[in-house]
């Protein structure tokens, strides 16, 4: 069952084209991210689907609404975390909650078991003030808030954003319960790493989807030899590199450099034409999401 | 001090109350090096940066940074190292130009020698036509590379960057990754905290810090080695998430 679809979204501010001819729908009860980087539009997107602005052209259903007639029954049934600011700062925790139950004409009480994972871990500091609480926390917090009123979609706008990677597995971790309960969530995220914890994705860039695919479908699409490197050297041999006619792209991962070639290429000639004063480990692998967004974007 | 030691930090302690930020910590970065400061959010990383910077003064022990001691000298160090974050670096409305001479001349360089230096910043950035444009109309990745060109013109000895690269798309924040070493290979320390574990490999080392405390610090091969695993990520999982305090 589609839950929400997109037909044709444009928006533009001035001359920049923030949006570009976005098209997708996803399922019920699904996870679906979007995955780029700062100013490829996602906050754009997420403010035309939460029916807090219109799009220039296009349309967007939202559980069978639509988001210019059916606005109120949307703001209903959805609930938005956005990127930057969602929590009342001078309120206390519990404040908060119960703040955004009773404009939703619910109470704490009545979902509690819907945040009861969440909300148990902020319990011991709920009569601190939302500002002073950080990083993770916050989100935890802020979710909480969204989540209160028993959204059938929730649309998380960088909900992990500056946020460490332990807590990042755990508020993923989370949002696979609220999955298995039957929410839909529409998520984006600047790290590509977590493109994995969704069923499917969609590559965002200067406005347009490069691709939507699930996250093994993408991987298994990539069309490239890909390899990765590992000498004491990288700086040397990602200049040699980058020297090379044949070689598309290379690029530093981690501790190794994954290098970029045709379908084809013949890594085992590689040996001979590199210089190094030191063992260099070369080897075939496959690619993650972020060598896919960088050929996509390349393209 | 030792010569070759960009940054010292001695039994070096912040407490806000009966709350210790920052407890007992001890390390030294050598010159050139690039220093990865990783930690869980509200794990101390940034208390402690503001006090190696001068900014905040410790409770107890010390720490010399590019040379001067951060409890008797805080305005020297102050004057040779640079800082840059994402959350802020730049004045959104001031020219791409602006922005170089104002933290130029913050630092006490010279008029004629901002300019002359500031032409050749811009034509090797490939800014040069940009000099005029208000930094808020600069796309994220070049605003990042000037944010922290800026922040190593007036050549400090040290720079310190606190997630320098947060948001930004996979290609410009490799570019960025280059200019770091770039830097670093000219001899400045760089000293940087980040969320991506990738990242944490393009450093020379890397430390922990858990609830206060350092508690790993050693090359990214050497702690990948230590507790039996091929990813940084997976290194930083099984000491963070021993952490007491959350945030």
């Amino acid at each position: 069952m589609i839950e929400i679809s997109a037909y044709g979204v444009s928006k533009s501010y001035g001359r920049t084209k923030a949006l570009d001819n976005i098209c997708f729908e996803t399922e019920k009860g699904e996870i679906f991210g979007i995955i780029g980087p700062d100013g490829a539009g996602k906050t754009t997107l997420f403010r035309i689907m939460t029916t807090l602005m219109l799009a220039d052209s296009g349309t967007v259903t939202v559980a069978g609404y639509d988001v210019v007639k059916d606005f109120s029954e949307i703001r209903r049934i959805i609930g938005y975390m956005p990127g930057r600011f969602s929590l009342y700062k001078d309120l206390s925790v519990e404040e908060n909650l119960s703040f955004f139950a009773s404009v939703f004409g619910t109470t704490v009480e009545e979902n509690y078991h819907l945040v009861a994972d969440i909300y148990r871990q902020l319990e011991p500091f709920k009569k601190r003030r939302a500002d002073a609480l950080s990083g993770g926390m916050k989100q935890k917090l802020a979710l909480c808030c969204a989540m209160i009123h028993k959204p059938r979609v929730l649309f998380l706008d960088e909900p992990t954003t500056g946020v460490d990677p332990v807590s990042r597995k755990e508020f993923w971790n989370m949002l696979s319960r609220l999955k298995n309960q039957g929410v839909t969530i529409i998520v984006s995220t600047p790290y590509m790493d977590e493109a994995g914890m969704c069923d499917r994705i969609a590559l965002i860039m200067n406005g347009r989807f490069l691709k939507i695919e699930t996250p093994s479908n993408m991987l298994e699409q990539y069309d490239r030899t890909l390899f990765s490197v590992r000498s004491d050297n990288n700086a040397s041999l990602l200049r040699q590199f980058r020297g090379m006619p044949d070689i598309k792209s290379c690029y530093p991962f981690g501790e190794t450099l994954h290098v970029v070639a045709d379908k084809g290429f013949d890594i085992s000639s590689l040996h001979s034409r590199l210089v190094s004063s030191s063992p260099v480990l070369i080897e075939g692998i496959r690619p993650t999401i972020e060598d896919c967004f960088m050929e996509l974007n390349e393209k | 001090m030792s010569k070759e030691n960009a940054i010292e930090v001695v039994s070096l302690t912040k407490k806000f109350g009966d709350f210790t930020a920052v407890d007992n910590i001890s390390f030294s970065v050598s010159k050139g090096e690039i220093f990865g400061f990783l930690g869980a959010n509200g794990a101390g990383k940034t208390t402690a940066m503001k006090m190696l910077c001068g900014l905040s003064r410790p409770t107890s022990g010390d720490a010399v940074v590019a040379g001067y001691d951060i409890n008797t000298n805080p305005e020297e160090v102050k004057r040779n190292i640079g800082y840059m974050s994402q959350k802020f670096s730049l004045y959104e409305d001031l020219t791409v130009y602006e922005n170089i001479e104002l933290f130029a001349g913050i630092y006490g360089m010279k008029r004629k020698d901002i300019s002359r230096k500031a032409i050749t910043l811009l034509q090797k950035l490939g800014f040069y036509s940009e000099r005029k444009t208000f930094v808020k109309e600069l796309p994220l990745g070049w605003k990042q590379k000037l944010a922290f060109s800026v922040a190593i013109f007036h050549e400090p000895k040290v720079v310190f960057l606190d997630e320098p690269t947060g948001g930004v798309d996979p290609v410009a924040r490799r570019q960025f990754w280059f200019q770091i070493y770039e830097a670093a290979e000219r001899g400045i320390t760089v000293f940087v905290t980040t969320h991506y574990m990738d990242e944490a490999e393009y450093c020379n080392r890397v430390s922990v810090m858990v609830d206060g405390r350092i508690e790993a610090l050693d090359t990214p091969s050497a702690l990948k080695k230590r507790f039996g695993t091929d990813s940084m990520d997976s290194v930083f999982y099984q000491l963070a998430r021993g952490a007491k305090r959350s945030d």
